[in-house]
């Protein structure tokens, strides 16, 4: 605490920072600078970006941010119309199966890719092979596992005894075969995920050249790409697709607070921006004179139950559940908090899907209905909850999710008439609340996100629900359920497949399994610059189509 | 003096061991990383098992960290989880944050020392107390408030700076973040060398000077200002390291890529490799630091004598 | 000679609270009797406003931190969704915040955490500081290059980021992680601060005196070293409580301090900082009190540096 004893003699310390500051003013100099914004088919737009969190590899890449690049570098056999969702032949000519078991593929001719190596069908075959090796980590090798030898390539335990999946096998440059562990009628529309992309033989032979300026066939080739900060791509323009982008590229930036990127939007200093926070919601549309896009995306948020503890898993908790369900004003939250950016839930699917895709409004019924008396009643009848309080888990460092976390708190302590009943209870890092599902450590309901990873009904109802399914998280099990889903699973009729699956989730329904809350919209705004901005159905930027004016 | 900063430096390196070794423990106690990799579903056990024996968590905890030591001996500080090498991490995240803290260093140099000054010479005077009530006020505010006030105020309402910072850090962008930075300690840097000025004027050589007949800013240049500096050169030295790390909050908030955010992206992603990694740089930027002011002190002031 | 002590150890946001004894009012050179230094610093600080002022807010602070219906009669936890981030009003003078919650009541709610957390975080970190110093600072050799090294190995973690580290595996909604938390990161500042006005002090002569009349070291430790060399601790401690009510703050902003149900400032200045372009009164009420009171405690160690330095007397 005392001072430094004062010296007579100084020179020197004087001398001292200024030597310091010279030897690193260097470093300084070689940077900034940057090309005026041009407009018209040559314009470069900036764009918002999350650091991706694992390495730009098709099958690797399980989050938006990823997908979000992969959408602009790859094309597929199959895409996923930006508007409708449906799933449409791409590099695909057509798929052909009489038994919903063997596919025969053939590719289109004419493309190639951004190197000038041409798409076979061995581009297609060496890439699934890839995706689905164990010795590859790949995290969605899962997409291939219903393609017959799976079990060889990726044992669930012990080594590999196959080097390659014996379902697949090049039969011509453009043509080859798929046999399948299993009938799968719906099959051919998975194949729009970004996991069964072709892949380029750089991508073998030169993998760590690849992962540093990846190599795709998409409308977009990436220009470089500076780690955790920044990704530049430009538009390819010897794409031979039909959506050639209308704009001359754009520069990806990542944002560690997206409140941040939203005022770098605000103040002209970003074009695009695709997740615009809760918090910024309420002046969205002033801030952006209308350059604000709201559309609906496969996303349903609910709250799941930990039914590996005996208390949650009683006939009485179904009422407690439902009851619950029936205290939260989702009406109320999703206009306050999210200023109409969520729906309020009434089903256990997306709108997206379409009502011929499995989407029904109001399936839920009375029991996603704010009804305080009745849900208080039903919390009575059940016992009440469980433990005394309910403990919402959610992981504080993405999203929005205090917010809503504490507003559904809120609305049932209300609805109870106890201002503790309800708790939220925040978790460090996504990784830690992974962790804590993972160790099946949870005592109350937690925040479960579900984002399609295709648009089918299957997709939302299965993974989730069905007895140790992959992202069953609660642990769930219900006989009619798994039942009714091997049924609708085997049905080659898309209609009456859809109709069993509904019958599948009205069990879900009686059993409160999960609380649906909202479907949760794409939000995006954009500078006045641009103009054709839309969201697809995974609420990520059509940016093929965007136009720089 | 050789003797002692031999002694200093040997005594450096169980405490880099020690630090490493807390914030290893630390960074696995947070959990298991391979966990928040497959987003919302469980990664497969087969290819869990494989990520676990690729990062090295199948093995025991004081395994990995001799392993990693070994490693960090031969200058490798390993990969992070999306398959970039953390010293290309660090290569891209320092000189960002280097600069960012030279900028903060700046400001306290200039603005501190010269309200300082001003202060110390008209001590009791309105512009004296003013600013020494502006200073507590800018140390009672938490930093994120008073940076988010300033990115709305000079970003958003008048439009003087960019908001943010773009990936590249150029100079001129980095102003107002370093000054955010810089707020606290400038405050303490302004009273250090108020306190330091005000007790030095009174000193027998500042009078002797005046006597003389050297003129006003002769005397305070020369012969008031050079005495009075050491304890702010000191301060400022050891706030060096203070600032690296401690540039969480700022770099969040101007979205600037540098080592406080390499560091928040690695903690939420419990990448132990990149958060012991940059860690293990910042003790060895504190601990030296801390020797160099030392040393200094008996450079400057003859009557410490270090045996 | 031992190692020098340094204007600032810094490498910590409570490091950089250490300072030279910089003194506010210029009064040195009125002749005074001679008194003991605690009534004599007494009697200087009853005659200093600043002190005075300091002292009341604190006062004021701790009687709405016991008792916060005295001033508040709603319940800090009972919010209504529709009126969320609404503005003023008759009976509710700071509006509402993004959950409908009364900004006023949950401001002076939110006294009894910040209080709570500086005052424990401040003896935390003052005790095990003293003890640790005064041990190594007394012994000396082996003790002290130990001990201080222990303290170079805390001292060397940033704060901001060991906070993130470690409260980020703690759930529970009790403020005890975050305080402990405090005192983990905090205590090697107290520690180098007592192990150098202890050495300071062991070289004077009635030490050295009742060493030659064979007091043992325990009695000498307790009874002539401790009260001479406790001063500086209390006064760095008074600033610290400051910068512990702020971290508090900050680690919320980082998704890694209190959790609700508790009330804190931290954790709605943190919910409202978003909100700062929107809904400004969210933000500014609870950091204003902030504010205030760490302004007040610094103020408050200002006055008792000044009042217990014998340099200018």
């Amino acid at each position: 605490m005392r001072p430094a004893a004062h010296a007579k003699r100084t020179a020197r310390a004087v001398a001292v920072p200024l030597a310091i500051g010279l030897a690193v003013v260097p470093a300084t100099t070689a940077c900034g600078g940057g090309a005026a914004p041009a407009g018209g088919p040559d314009g470069v737009l900036s764009s918002s970006w999350g650091d991706p969190q694992n390495p730009l590899e098709p099958a690797n890449t399980n989050e938006v941010q990823g997908g979000k690049v992969l959408d602009m570098i790859f094309r597929g056999l199959k895409r996923y119309d930006p508007k409708t969702g449906e799933a449409r032949d791409v590099l695909a000519e057509r798929i052909e199966t009489t038994d919903s078991t063997h596919f025969t593929v053939t590719v289109r001719d004419g493309w190639t890719f951004s190197n000038g190596e041409k798409v076979t069908a061995k581009s297609f075959v060496d890439a699934w092979n890839y995706g689905a090796h164990l010795r590859n980590n790949q995290k969605n090798a899962y997409f291939f596992e219903y393609i017959e030898g799976y079990d060889k390539v990726h044992p669930v335990s012990g080594s590999p005894t196959a080097d390659t999946l014996s379902g697949l096998r090049v039969t011509g440059p453009r043509t080859f075969t798929v046999t399948l562990s299993q009938r799968f009628s719906t099959w051919p529309d998975t194949l729009g995920y970004a996991a069964f992309a072709p892949l380029p033989r750089a991508f073998f032979d030169h993998h760590a050249d690849w992962l540093a300026k990846p190599v795709g066939n998409g409308p977009y080739a990436v220009l470089n790409y500076t780690r955790g900060a920044q990704m530049s791509l430009r538009t390819w323009k010897g794409y031979p697709g039909s959506d050639k982008a209308r704009n001359g590229g754009v520069d990806l930036r990542v944002y560690t607070d997206n409140n941040t990127a939203y005022t770098d939007l605000v103040s002209g200093n970003l074009d695009l921006l695709d997740d615009v926070p809760a918090a910024q919601l309420k002046n969205a549309k002033a801030d952006l004179e209308g350059r604000y896009i709201n559309s609906p995306a496969g996303i349903l948020q609910t709250l799941s139950f930990p039914y590996y503890d005996p208390a949650w898993n009683t006939p009485g908790a179904v009422k407690v559940r439902t009851g619950l369900s029936m205290a939260i004003n989702r009406r109320q939250i999703t206009e306050t908090i999210f200023r109409s950016t969520r729906t309020p839930a009434t089903d256990w699917t997306s709108p997206v899907l379409g009502t011929d895709g499995g989407h029904k409004a109001g399936l839920c019924g009375k029991a996603c209905h704010f009804d305080p008396a009745a849900a208080k009643k039903l919390v009575a009848e059940g016992g009440g909850i469980p433990g005394g309080r309910l403990t919402i888990t959610y992981n504080a460092d993405t999203g929005s999710h205090k917010q809503w976390v504490d507003a559904v708190c809120n609305s049932v302590n209300n609805t109870l008439g106890n201002d503790r009943s309800c708790v939220g209870s925040p978790v460090g890092t996504f990784a830690d609340f992974r962790d804590r599902i993972g160790r099946k450590k949870l005592t109350g309901p937690f925040r479960a996100g579900w984002q399609m990873d295709y648009p089918l009904i299957q997709n939302f109802l299965q993974p989730l629900y069905y007895t140790n399914a992959s992202s069953n998280d609660g642990k769930w099990s219900d006989a009619r359920f798994d039942r009714l889903v091997n049924e609708a699973n085997a049905d080659p009729d898309m209609a009456t497949a859809v109709r069993t699956f509904q019958r599948a989730e009205a069990v879900v329904r009686d059993q409160m399994a999960a609380i649906p809350l909202w479907y949760q919209n794409g939000s995006a705004g954009y500078a006045a610059r641009l103009s054709h901005v839309e969201l697809n159905p995974f609420s990520v930027p059509v940016y093929d189509r965007i136009e720089v004016a | 003096m050789g003797r002692y900063a031999v002694r200093r430096l040997l005594q450096m390196i169980p405490v880099f061991a020690g630090a490493t070794l807390l914030v290893f423990l630390m960074v696995h106690v947070m959990g298991d990383p391979v966990a928040g990799l497959c987003g919302e579903r469980q990664c497969d056990p087969a290819t869990e098992a494989r990520l676990r024996q690729e990062f090295g968590l199948d093995k025991p905890v004081w395994q990995q960290y001799a392993t990693y030591m070994a490693h960090v001996f031969t200058g490798d500080f390993g990969t992070a989880f999306n398959g970039q090498k953390v010293i290309d991490l660090m290569a891209s995240a320092f000189p960002v944050t280097i600069r960012l803290t030279l900028v903060a260093v700046v400001f306290e140099v200039v603005i501190g020392v010269a309200l300082g000054v001003v202060m110390g010479l008209r001590r009791g005077r309105p512009v004296d107390t003013s600013v020494l009530l502006l200073t507590l006020v800018v140390i009672a505010v938490p930093t994120f408030v008073t940076g988010l006030l300033a990115q709305l105020v000079f970003g958003v309402t008048w439009k003087l700076v960019q908001p943010s910072v773009s990936f590249t850090a150029p100079l001129d962008e980095l102003l107002l973040p370093g000054l955010v930075l810089a707020s606290v300690s400038l405050a303490y840097v302004t009273r250090l060398t108020r306190t330091s000025i005000a007790e030095n004027a009174r000193a027998d050589y500042v009078r002797t000077a005046v006597a003389k007949g050297l003129p006003r800013h002769r005397v305070i240049t020369r012969h008031l200002l050079r005495n009075s500096l050491i304890p702010v050169v000191t301060f400022i030295g050891t706030d060096i390291g203070a600032l690296m790390g401690g540039a969480i909050v700022t770099e969040r908030i101007f979205n600037i890529h540098g080592v406080g955010f390499q560091l928040y992206q690695g903690i939420l992603r419990q990448n132990t490799q990149t958060v012991v990694g940059f860690v293990t740089v910042l003790i060895i930027v504190f601990l030296l630091a801390n020797l160099l002011v030392d040393l200094l002190y008996a450079v400057l002031d003859p009557r410490i004598r270090y045996a | 000679m031992p190692e020098p002590q340094r204007t600032c150890p810094a490498g910590a946001v409570v490091a950089t609270l250490e300072k030279p004894p910089a003194h506010l009012g210029d009064g040195a050179s009125t002749a005074r009797k001679p008194r003991g230094l605690w009534s004599d610093a007494w009697h200087d600080l009853r005659r200093n406003p600043v002190f005075v002022v300091s002292a009341l807010v604190i006062l004021f602070l701790l009687a709405i931190a016991a008792w916060p219906s005295l001033i508040a009669s709603r319940n800090p936890l009972s919010c209504d969704l529709a009126l969320a981030q609404e503005g003023a009003r008759p009976g509710h003078p700071f509006g509402f915040n993004g959950q409908g919650c009364d900004v006023y009541t949950r401001t002076v709610h939110g006294a009894r955490t910040s209080v709570v957390v500086g005052v424990l975080a401040t003896l935390g970190v003052a005790v095990t500081g003293s003890v640790l110093g005064a041990l190594a600072g007394f012994f000396g050799g082996a003790w002290d290059a130990v001990l201080s090294r222990i303290g170079d190995v805390f001292f060397g973690i940033p704060v901001v980021l060991g906070g993130l580290v470690l409260l980020s595996v703690v759930s529970g909604s009790t403020v005890w992680p975050v305080i402990g938390f405090m005192v983990l990161l905090g205590w090697p500042q107290i520690s180098r601060i007592a192990r150098g006005s202890v050495i300071t002090v062991k070289q004077n002569d009635y030490v050295q005196a009742a060493r030659a009349l064979g007091a043992s070291p325990a009695r000498i430790l307790l009874r002539h070293i401790l009260p001479n060399a406790v001063a500086p601790v209390i006064v760095v401690a008074t600033i610290a409580l400051g910068t512990f009510i702020a971290l508090e703050a900050t680690l919320s902003y980082l998704g890694v301090g209190l959790k609700p149900p508790t009330v804190s400032w931290g954790i709605d200045i943190s919910d409202a900082s978003p909100y700062i372009r929107n809904s400004p009164h969210m933000l500014l009420w609870p950091a204003g009190a902030l504010a205030v009171t760490v302004l007040a405690f610094i103020m408050l160690g200002d006055a008792v540096r000044d009042a217990l330095d014998p340099k200018l007397r």
